[in-house]
């Protein structure tokens, strides 16, 4: 077989399952509400009704409110290639491609910064602000977990650092692995615009981070916005579940894990949205920080112990 | 050798020609653009062909100075400084061109376009010179020149004042090279590099110049703590000169600080642990400082003290993993570090240009007065955008493959072990991470509010575009920013010999390395284009032949918004900087609004640099406090005054007696 279609299956489970983790997620919560609550394919309905609309474009915006949404999609896209996705290699593999993620979700962030800043509106503004710091604050505790996760297993690309731990490694270094995954799961949440930072569901402007930042956009480019957040939460969530699948399982269990582990965390986003109330804005910098803390201390108990 | 001496000669010609020029202001840009463009020409090649070779040349002139030696050497680290001396100068001239023309006519301007030749040449001179005489004095011509520079808008309020700080910070860092020179010259007995060399030093001896050195030439860098004098020297300059000074100048000290490495040989760890604390507080401070700030070219003045902080965690990474034995960590953060030299002038060149022809077609560089210019200044906007982004090292942008090689060395030199170099390279990443996303807030700050949302005063409503000798000039270096980032191992072959040069020479097997993995980024960064373009094909044929309507930005049911309830540069660093409000202490002016009906208030703030109130304020107050203490002894009388000789003589003569 040509050895490029099996490669590519990684990315393309992503382009095509991400949005299923919001249902998930939506469907969590609605259980622990004891409501109906939306189908678990609402995600797919809502972005197939926004792809057949117009738009409606601000007064105050230029072309770079139209141009910044496809760049965030384009680059969320892009760091997909550098993901390995339980048993499927990633598309492309490099020392040092954890930066170029890292990186590639920064400049996702700077398109939607702009985009907001261009339509001149308070409220947007606002948002973008939030959304710089806090964003700002998360990224050592990223840098910390990914740099750990590279030392322990003296790899610098994605592939190996995420894919490529032993049973008896894994079992061996589980406390340094259990920190870094709940630095990364703070991320994710806070990443993700979940509660407690931000709230997907509220409706007061005054409160919100991210969804205040994309009132304007509308039609197609809205809809591009929301799988491209989608999209980045399969990111996060595949960083954390990676971590834990041991090399050398057959395919068929690899890609069980895989899924399974996925699974487990949008419901555990879902848990944590239904059972925990939002921070007050000032307290999330702490919030970061403990993130920070987990990972570092992660990396502290990693070099205690010496590598096997 | 015969390439950069004829740039030096030709520069000074033009120099000599532009002064003659009297108040024929244009005459005199003329001649610059030519003389700094043939000077490019005629010394690029020799440098090029000397990076790509590795093969130094040098040149001696029969004359003989005082203590010195006219003697010029092109090793591939001097190469490399020279080609960006060169290439850079040559876009920041156009720009002047265009940015002094509504100024004519004034003799000032063409003494100030002499002297913009006399800084390119004093520059060139500084990385080609062989001797440590010569080095000083072509590093006080470029301290000079760029002095009278800056006050070019002397008749402006606080110009002067900036410069009397520049002209101070500058001879304190002299006096530390001279303390440096004379130190080393006493024990080799000449001033020439390659007696300096070859004289043996015990520990103490290099620490002793090591600091001298870092002092000296970190000064001129802006590292923190010396850097006070560039966020007020830099705005204070006409643009193209902040450009020139910002993007090209302070890499004078990162030359002298790896030149002095180069010669010291018998590199301490310690001195890798002190370059790395530096550069990370630099980048840290830098950027925080930047944050606070609304003035738009003290904003980048501060990002200067950033980048250069984190070209010096390169250096110090280098230094720590070569004395750790980790020789292709060392190659790594070296190249890095000297791409990011190249990058930065290119970025931070286009943001003084860019923000300079903002303030300039609006009358102000104060961000809470702009907003909307993408609209008005359309290739302004652009290229400031472009240098944004670079300057966040977001990829496919230059910034992001400098950065890359600078991480890179640090991740694995980390990955090496759990020595200690090792624990505080791996450390240095989050540092230089947190710098890179205050850098991105920041950056979404300065364009967001500048360029985007609607004008916050009359003046930027009605700003023109600039003329296309300013917009041409920036439009080249946006596109070198993406034509490096996009082919990123082209550069590797640039980087190599003087990387390897510091990294200790048999590691080239880690350049080949490094380009591999620059080509799988630069792939990538193609492909972002490449989906970017899909993408938006695929946007553009599902909005055919729907209706695509225009209407205000939505004000959340607030139907009469104004521009002046935008978020200003103040509120969007507010959730950055208020939780640090203990630590930077920004200076507030409130008035609250009172009562049913209030009817004003305002709010403004300013953040004070900590290095100015807690280091220079004490230092400067002390010392003038000192001096106004013995100041009854000058009385401008003659008699007083021979009284002294008469007490001198005295004293020597009982010196000489009881000895």
């Amino acid at each position: 077989m040509n050895p490029v279609v099996p490669r590519l299956l990684a990315p393309i489970s992503a382009l095509v399952l991400a949005p299923l983790l919001l249902g998930l997620i939506g469907r969590v919560k609605a259980m622990m509400g004891a409501r109906r609550g939306a189908p678990l394919l609402q995600p797919y309905r809502d972005l197939a009704r926004l792809l057949g609309k117009g738009e409606v474009l601000s007064t105050t915006a230029t072309l770079l409110f139209r141009l910044a949404p496809v760049a965030v999609l384009a680059s969320t896209a892009a760091a997909l290639f550098l993901l390995p996705a339980g048993p499927l290699p990633p598309v492309l593999s490099f020392p040092g491609d954890l930066l170029l993620l890292a990186y590639l979700l920064a400049l996702g962030r700077f398109g939607t910064l702009a985009a907001a800043m261009d339509t001149g509106s308070a409220f947007e503004g606002m948002g973008a602000s939030r959304e710089a710091a806090f964003s700002a604050l998360s990224e050592p505790a990223l840098f910390l977990a990914l740099g750990g996760l590279a030392w322990a297993r003296h790899d610098l690309s994605l592939g190996g650092l995420l894919g490529g731990g032993s049973t008896a490694g894994l079992a061996r270094q589980a406390p340094a692995l259990g920190l870094f995954t709940a630095a990364l799961f703070l991320l994710l949440l806070a990443e993700n615009s979940r509660i407690p930072v931000d709230d997907p569901a509220t409706h007061l402007e005054l409160t919100m981070i991210h969804e205040v930042m994309v009132l304007d956009h509308s039609g197609p480019t809205f809809a591009a916005i929301l799988y491209g957040a989608s999209l980045k939460l399969w990111i996060f969530a595949s960083l954390l579940v990676s971590v834990w699948i041991p090399a050398g399982l057959p395919a068929w269990a690899s890609a069980g894990l895989y899924a399974a582990g996925m699974a487990l965390v949008a419901v555990s986003v879902g848990l944590v949205e239904s059972l925990t109330a939002r921070l007050k804005l000032a307290k999330v910098p702490r919030f970061l920080a403990l993130a920070g803390v987990l990972a570092g201390l992660g990396c502290l108990v990693l070099f205690a112990g010496g590598r096997p | 050798m015969s390439g950069p001496l004829i740039s030096l000669g030709i520069l000074v010609l033009g120099a000599i020609l532009s002064a003659l020029c009297g108040r024929r202001s244009l005459a005199a840009a003329g001649v610059a653009l030519v003389s700094v463009s043939l000077a490019a020409a005629a010394g690029m090649p020799t440098a090029l062909r000397v990076l790509v070779t590795g093969r130094a040349v040098s040149w001696r002139a029969p004359w003989s100075l005082p203590w010195g030696s006219l003697s010029l050497a092109l090793d591939p680290l001097s190469a490399f400084f020279i080609a960006f001396i060169l290439m850079l100068a040559v876009p920041f001239a156009f720009y002047g061109r265009g940015y002094l023309a509504r100024h004519r006519g004034s003799s000032w301007q063409s003494l100030s376009w002499s002297l913009y030749q006399i800084l390119v040449a004093s520059m060139v001179l500084v990385v080609s010179a062989a001797d440590g005489l010569l080095l000083l004095m072509a590093w006080e011509a470029m301290s000079v020149a760029s002095l009278f520079l800056v006050i070019h808008d002397h008749e402006e309020e606080g110009v002067l004042k900036d410069g009397l700080v520049y002209a101070v910070a500058a001879h304190l860092g002299v006096a530390a090279l001279l303390g440096l020179f004379a130190l080393w010259g006493g024990w080799a007995g000449s001033l020439r590099f390659a007696d300096l060399s070859a004289v043996p030093l015990s520990r103490g001896a290099s620490w002793t110049l090591f600091l001298l050195a870092v002092a000296g030439f970190g000064s001129k860098a802006g590292l923190v703590p010396f850097h006070v004098w560039l966020p007020k020297a830099h705005p204070a300059a006409p643009s193209h000169v902040s450009a020139l000074m910002s993007g090209v100048m302070i890499k004078m000290g990162i030359y002298g600080i790896l030149r002095i490495l180069l010669l010291l040989g018998g590199w301490q760890p310690g001195w890798g642990y002190l370059l790395l604390a530096m550069g990370g507080s630099s980048a840290l401070l830098g950027v925080l400082y930047a944050l606070g700030q609304h003035d738009l070219k003290r904003l980048l003045a501060y990002h200067s003290v950033e980048n250069v902080g984190i070209i010096t965690i390169g250096i110090g990474a280098g230094v720590l993993a070569r004395t750790a034995g980790m020789g292709i960590a060392s190659l790594l953060a070296f190249m890095g570090a000297l791409l990011h030299v190249l990058n930065h002038g290119l970025f931070k060149g286009l943001l003084f240009c860019g923000g300079g022809a903002a303030a300039q077609a609006s009358g102000t560089r104060e961000m809470d007065a702009l907003g909307g210019l993408l609209k008005r200044m359309p290739w302004t906007g652009t290229s400031f955008l472009v240098g944004s982004m670079a300057i966040c090292a977001l990829p496919p942008l230059n910034g992001f493959a400098s950065e890359f090689l600078i991480y890179s060395g640090l991740l694995s030199g980390a990955l090496s072990g759990r020595a200690a170099p090792s624990l505080v390279l791996f450390f240095s990443v989050p540092v230089l991470a947190l710098a890179g996303g205050l850098a991105l807030a920041c950056f979404a700050k300065a364009f967001g509010v500048v360029f985007l949302g609607e004008p916050r005063s009359a003046p930027a409503r009605e700003a023109k575009e600039a003329s296309r000798w300013m917009t041409a000039p920036m439009l080249a270096l946006a596109s070198a920013c993406l034509a490096i980032g996009l082919m990123a191992p082209l550069m590797v072959p640039l980087l190599r010999a003087p990387a390897s040069a510091l990294a200790g020479g048999t590691a080239a097997a880690g350049g080949e390395g490094a380009a591999a993995v620059l080509a799988k980024v630069a792939l990538v960064g193609w492909a972002l284009l490449l989906l970017a373009a899909i993408l938006l094909a695929l946007r553009w044929l599902l909005l055919r032949g729907r209706t695509v309507s225009k209407a205000p930005t939505w004000g959340c049911g607030f139907s009469a918004p104004t521009a002046r309830m935008q978020y200003t540069a103040s509120s969007f660093a507010e959730p950055l900087l208020g939780p640090l409000r203990g630590v930077l202490r920004p200076r507030v002016h409130l008035i609250e609004p009172r009562g049913l009906f209030p009817e004003s208030g305002s709010f403004s703030s300013h953040l004070d640099d900590w290095a100015d109130k807690i280091l220079y304020e004490p230092l400067f107050g002390g010392a003038a406090n000192l001096a106004g203490r013995v100041r009854p002894l000058q009385q401008g009388r003659l008699q007083l005054y021979l009284l002294y000789t008469l007490l001198a003589l005295i004293a020597l003569l009982l010196w000489q007696v009881l000895a």
